[in-house]
C-alpha cells in the first residue's frame, strides 16, 4: 500500500503544482473522464491550488450517474417480484421514477450489496428456489468480473442467475462530448482504471481525428497534478498526444485476459447514457448465445420507460457544460438526503463530490 | 465464571413467558453473574443513591454480527453507555441491563455475552442494578438487541457544554480512528476481508475522570464520535455553536491497515463508527498538558491535536488535506455505501 504514501506526498505534489504554475500562459479546460479523479481532485483540494488558468472540467465517468433511470425501474420491478436483486453500494440510494432500491429494500425487497458479482454466484447456488440478478452497470472496469460471472453460471449449470446490464465505454462517450457544438475541451485526463483493462491503444484515434492531448491518469493526488503537468505541456507546446501518467498500472495493450472473457459475454451495441440520451456503439449488450443470462429478456421488463426529473440539469454536468454548483437546484431543493438526479447520490457524481467537499461553499 | 446446565441449548419462547423457564434463565444466569446487593433484592426496581447531580444516558445495540474481532455485543452495550454518561463530565456508578432476544439464540452464546458484560461493568466499575428479559419469535429480531442506561455522579470539578467553547480552543483525539466500523465491517455478509483490525470497543470513563480531576472547566466538552465517525460529530459541534472547526489530515491517528481497508472498500474513515474512541475540546491554555496526560494513559497512548475552533466558515468542518489542499467535511448522509470501481 505505498501509494497511501508516496502518490500522496505533500512535498513531491507541491513540486508538481509549482511547475504548472510555471509553465502556464494561456487559458485551458482539461475534462477528466473518471468520476473517482473527480472526487480525488475536490477531496483533496487540489482544484484551489491549481492555477487559475487551468479548469478542470468533470466528465461522464460516473457509472452510478449514466444508468438509465429505466433500468434502476427494473431493477425496483424485478425486487418487487421476489428476486434477489444483487448491486454495487452505491446504485441503492439512487432514485428511481417512484423510488430508490434502498426504499424498495425497506419495503421487503431482498436486496444485497456486494462487492463482486462472483458472490451473486454463490447466493443463487444458496437459494436455488430463487431467481437471482445482479446489477450489472458500469464502464469496462466492472465489465471483466461482471462476464465472468456469467461464464461461472454457465460452467455451474446454474439457471437461477442473470444479470440486468448496462455497460457503457468511455471513448464513444469522449467523442459525443467532443461533437457537441459547445464543448469546449482542450485536453483529457483519461481514465486510468478503464484504461487498466482495456489498454490505451483504442485513444490514437480520437488524438489524431481531434487534435487533443489525452493523458491516462490514475487517482492519487501526485497522479493528478502529474497527469494535469503533462496535459498543460503538451498545450502551452502546441502538441497533442496519448501518454500515459499511470504506467504503473496501465500497459498499452490493456489486461488481455480480461478482454478475452468481456468478448465471450457481450459485444459493442447502441446505450443511453442517463442525461446524455442514446449514443451509437457506446456499450456492451449480452451476445445472442448468452441471452438467457440477460434479465430483460428473460423477465421481460424491457419495455419499462420512464422520464427524467425536468429540474434536474445531469445531462450537461456529465457533459462538462455547466459545473454543479452553477445549477439553480444545487444544494437547495438537491441534496444528497434528497437528490433529484444521480449525480448528487454516487460517490463518482461531481455534484455529490462538490456537495460533501468543496471549499467554494463555505461561506 | 461457572454457569450450570440450564437444561437447554437455545432460548425459546417460554424463556420469556414470566414463567418458570423465565426464572430458570434468570437465576442460573444473571442473578448469579450480576449478583450485588442492589439486584439480590430481585425487586421490580432498585433503590440507589447518588450525590449531587446525576447524568443519564441510555443507549440500545442491534450490531450485527454479534460476535467480532475484538469483542461481542455484550461489552460493546456496556462500553457505550459508560461512555456516554462520561462525556456528560461524569463517574458511571450503575447501569440498567434489557435484553430482548429472538427465539433460537443458543445458550452458550448468550452466556458469553453476558460474561463479557459482567467483565466490562467490573472494569468500568459500574454495578448492573436492575434488567429485562424479554424473547420474540423467530423473524422478528436479529438473535440479540440490548439496551443499557447509565447512571452517573457527575464530577465535582466538570462544566461540560457546548456553549462554553470559544475560538481558539483546540480539538484532541484520544487514538486512532475507525477501528470499530471496520472490524464489523471485515465480518459482515458478503464483505468479508482478511484482516487483523480489532474493535477499540472499551471504557473510557477512567481517563475522562483523570482529565476532569486535573483540568476541570478547562475542558469545554468530550464527545465520543461512534456512529457517522469524528467528520458528523465535529460537525454537529460546529452547527451547534455557530464557529467553525479547522482540522488537519495529516496528524489524525488512522493505523496503516485501517487506511488500506477504507481505501479499498472506498469508505472515509471520518465517517466510520469508533467505540473507545472521544474527541475532548480543551482551553488553548492547557492543551499540552492535557495531551500529555492522555498519552500518560493507556486509554490515550495516540492521543493527538487534531484541529481547533475557529470564527471563520461558521457551521463548517474545514479540513487541509494531506497534499496542503483544502476540502470541507460534512455530516453523512445516510450509511456510507460501497463504491462501483
Amino acid at each position: 500500500m505505498k501509494y497511501l504514501s508516496e502518490y500522496r506526498n505533500l512535498e513531491e505534489t507541491k513540486k508538481v503544482l509549482d511547475e504548472i504554475h510555471k509553465i502556464t500562459t494561456r487559458e485551458w479546460n482539461i475534462m477528466e473522464i473518471c468520476g473517482g479523479q473527480t472526487h480525488s481532485l475536490v477531496k483533496n483540494g487540489i482544484l484551489e491550488l491549481l492555477p487559475e488558468k487551468v479548469r478542470m472540467i468533470h466528465g461522464p465517468g460516473c457509472p452510478v450517474c449514466v444508468t438509465p433511470l429505466n433500468l434502476i425501474d427494473k431493477a425496483i420491478e424485478l425486487l418487487e417480484q421476489g428476486v434477489i436483486v444483487c448491486s454495487f453500494g452505491d446504485m441503492i440510494r439512487v432514485p428511481g421514477s417512484k423510488k430508490s432500491l434502498l426504499e424498495t429494500k425497506a419495503l421487503g425487497g431482498d436486496l444485497r450489496i456486494l462487492y463482486s458479482p462472483i458472490e451473486a454466484i454463490s447466493i443463487a447456488k444458496k437459494n436455488p428456489d430463487k431467481e437471482v440478478v445482479f446489477f450489472a452497470v458500469g464502464f469496462e472496469t466492472t465489465a471483466p468480473a461482471n462476464a465472468l460471472s456469467v461464464l461461472h453460471a454457465e460452467k455451474e449449470g446454474i439457471t437461477n442467475y442473470s444479470i440486468l446490464a448496462s455497460h457503457v465505454l468511455v471513448p464513444p462517450a469522449m467523442e459525443a462530448i467532443l461533437d457537441d457544438k459547445f464543448c469546449t475541451i482542450n485536453a483529457f485526463l483519461g481514465a486510468g482504471h478503464v484504461c487498466a483493462i482495456m489498454g490505451t491503444k483504442e485513444y490514437y484515434p480520437l488524438v489524431s481525428k481531434y487534435k487533443i492531448p489525452i493523458v491516462v491518469t490514475g487517482f492519487e493526488p501526485l497522479d493528478l497534478v502529474q497527469g494535469i503537468y503533462i496535459a498543460v505541456k503538451q498545450l502551452e507546446e502546441g502538441k497533442y498526444e496519448l501518454a500515459n501518467q499511470y504506467s504503473r498500472i496501465v500497459k498499452e495493450e490493456g489486461n488481455i485476459a480480461a478482454i478475452d472473457v468481456i468478448n465471450k459475454i457481450f459485444e459493442i451495441g447502441n446505450r443511453e447514457w442517463r442525461g446524455i440520451g442514446e449514443i451509437p456503439n457506446s456499450g456492451y449488450v449480452i451476445k445472442e448465445a448468452y441471452r438467457k443470462y440477460d434479465a430483460e429478456e428473460k423477465f421481460n421488463i424491457s419495455t419499462i420507460k420512464v422520464p427524467e426529473n425536468p429540474n434536474c440539469i445531469a445531462g450537461e454536468i456529465l457533459r462538462g457544460i455547466k459545473k454543479p454548483n452553477q445549477c439553480d437546484q444545487f444544494g437547495k431543493t438537491c441534496k444528497p438526503s434528497n437528490p433529484l438526479g444521480a449525480p448528487m447520490v454516487s460517490s463518482e457524481g461531481a455534484c455529490a463530490a462538490y456537495y460533501h467537499f468543496s471549499t467554494n461553499l463555505i461561506d | 465464571m461457572d454457569i450450570e446446565n440450564i437444561g437447554f441449548e437455545t432460548i425459546n419462547l417460554g424463556h420469556g413467558s414470566g414463567g418458570e423457564l423465565t426464572r430458570n434463565l434468570l437465576d442460573k444466569i444473571i442473578f448469579k453473574t450480576f449478583s450485588n446487593p442492589y439486584l439480590d433484592q430481585k425487586h421490580d426496581g432498585s433503590i440507589v443513591k447518588i450525590e449531587g447531580e446525576v447524568a443519564i444516558s441510555t443507549d440500545s445495540f442491534v450490531i450485527t454480527p454479534i460476535f467480532f474481532k475484538g469483542g461481542n455485543i455484550g461489552e460493546l452495550a456496556v462500553h457505550g453507555t459508560v461512555n456516554d454518561v462520561a462525556m456528560c463530565g461524569a463517574i458511571p456508578k450503575y447501569l440498567s441491563l434489557a435484553f430482548i432476544i429472538e427465539e433460537g439464540l443458543k445458550v452458550s452464546e448468550f452466556i458469553e455475552i453476558v460474561q463479557s458484560i459482567k467483565k466490562a461493568a467490573d472494569e468500568s466499575g459500574v454495578l448492573i442494578i436492575t434488567g429485562d428479559t424479554k424473547v420474540v419469535e423467530r423473524g422478528k429480531g436479529d438473535k440479540i438487541f440490548i439496551n443499557t442506561t447509565g447512571f452517573g455522579q457527575v464530577h465535582p470539578k466538570a462544566n461540560i457544554s457546548v456553549h462554553n467553547i470559544k475560538e481558539g480552543d483546540k480539538i484532541i483525539v484520544n487514538g486512532f480512528i475507525a477501528q470499530h466500523g471496520m472490524a464489523i465491517m471485515s465480518e459482515r455478509e458478503g464483505l468479508e476481508f482478511e484482516s487483523t483490525i480489532e474493535s477499540d470497543s472499551t471504557n473510557l470513563n477512567f481517563l475522562v475522570n483523570d482529565l476532569l480531576d486535573v483540568f476541570g472547566d478547562k475542558i469545554k466538552l468530550f464527545r465520543d464520535p461512534t456512529r457517522g465517525g469524528i467528520g458528523t460529530v465535529l460537525h454537529e459541534i460546529a452547527n451547534d455553536i455557530n464557529k467553525g472547526v479547522f482540522l488537519k489530515e495529516a496528524i489524525i491517528p488512522l493505523e496503516k491497515q485501517v487506511a488500506a481497508a477504507c481505501e479499498m472498500l472506498g469508505l472515509d474513515p471520518m465517517y466510520v463508527a469508533n467505540e473507545g474512541v472521544f474527541l475532548v475540546v480543551v482551553d488553548p491554555s492547557v492543551e499540552n498538558e492535557v495531551l500529555n496526560v492522555m498519552r500518560n494513559h493507556k486509554k490515550g497512548k495516540n492521543a493527538a491535536i487534531i484541529g481547533e475552533i475557529t470564527n471563520e466558515h461558521p457551521n463548517k468542518v474545514v479540513m487541509e488535506s494531506l497534499i496542503g489542499g483544502k476540502r470541507i467535511v460534512s455530516p453523512l448522509v445516510g450509511e456510507q455505501l460501497p463504491r462501483i470501481c
